[in-house]
């Protein structure tokens, strides 16, 4: 299992702050998760499309497609920040 | 609360850092006399207080809500602070931002750094700023008379950050 975080605009967007998931065979990238989740369709498709500029993190360290995954990660999608 | 950061200080090897995600106002006249009490090495100190303004791209503004990353926030700022340390002169560093619903004129980040010398803080102050306005998990939403919406991230303040990095110390 994994556990997912979703913030801001997005969380609004899909309607949840976060969930936890059994990754799915041959889902092992950050990259692989983000079209996993797209393939939900409906606003998943919409918020999770690659064209859309999404952050994301592992285990709280900014993270890309290329990062790979295991059982017990947090990843957390974001929109750009805006503190400050 | 008192007990929890005197863990976080002790927890970063007894360095002198804080970070401060929080709710309640801050002041900043009672942050800066407890960075210099007992600190005589220190010779400048260089502040920035960040305000909600009553209008933004052109919409006034009635409150805004800031959200963030709990855990992440806080580790992605003091890696902040620890990369000014290893830029410049920094004898001590604070970052205090607060979150939840705001309104204009109200304080919304501070940040102090105090240094031997004036150069050192200046530069170490507009740095851990502008690095936490494009990498630090906080994000802005406004009300308006039109309505709620998530404010864009600006490209203005990623160039702002991105100019640091030809800068050598």
């Amino acid at each position: 299992m994994i556990r997912l975080l979703y913030f801001a605009r997005l969380r609004e967007a899909l309607g949840t702050g976060g969930e936890t998931l059994e990754l799915p065979k041959g889902v092992d990238t950050l990259g692989r998760l983000r079209a996993h989740l797209a393939g939900r369709g409906a606003a998943w498709a919409v918020e999770m499309a690659p064209a859309r500029n999404l952050r994301a993190a592992v285990n709280q360290d900014v993270a890309n497609p290329e990062t790979s995954l295991k059982d017990g990660d947090e990843v957390a999608f974001f929109p750009p920040v805006t503190g400050g | 609360m008192v007990t929890k950061w005197l863990f976080f200080r002790l927890s970063l090897g007894g360095k002198a850092m804080n970070v401060r995600v929080q709710e309640q106002d801050f002041d900043i006249s009672a942050e800066i006399a407890a960075m210099r009490a007992g600190s005589p090495k220190i010779g400048a100190i260089a502040s920035f207080v960040g305000v909600v303004r009553d209008v933004n791209d052109g919409d006034s503004v009635a409150t805004m809500t800031l959200e963030h990353y709990p855990g992440m926030t806080e580790k992605s700022i003091a890696a902040i602070i620890d990369q000014a340390r290893g830029r410049w002169e920094v004898l001590d560093a604070l970052v205090i931002h607060r979150v939840g619903t705001l309104k204009p004129t109200d304080q919304i980040v501070l940040v102090i750094v105090a240094s031997a010398h004036r150069g050192d803080a200046f530069a170490a102050c507009e740095f851990i700023m502008d690095y936490l306005k494009t990498q630090a998990p906080f994000w802005k939403k406004e009300i308006t008379p039109q309505g709620g919406r998530w404010v864009d991230a600006r490209a203005t303040d990623e160039q702002a950050a991105g100019r640091w990095e030809g800068i050598k110390k």
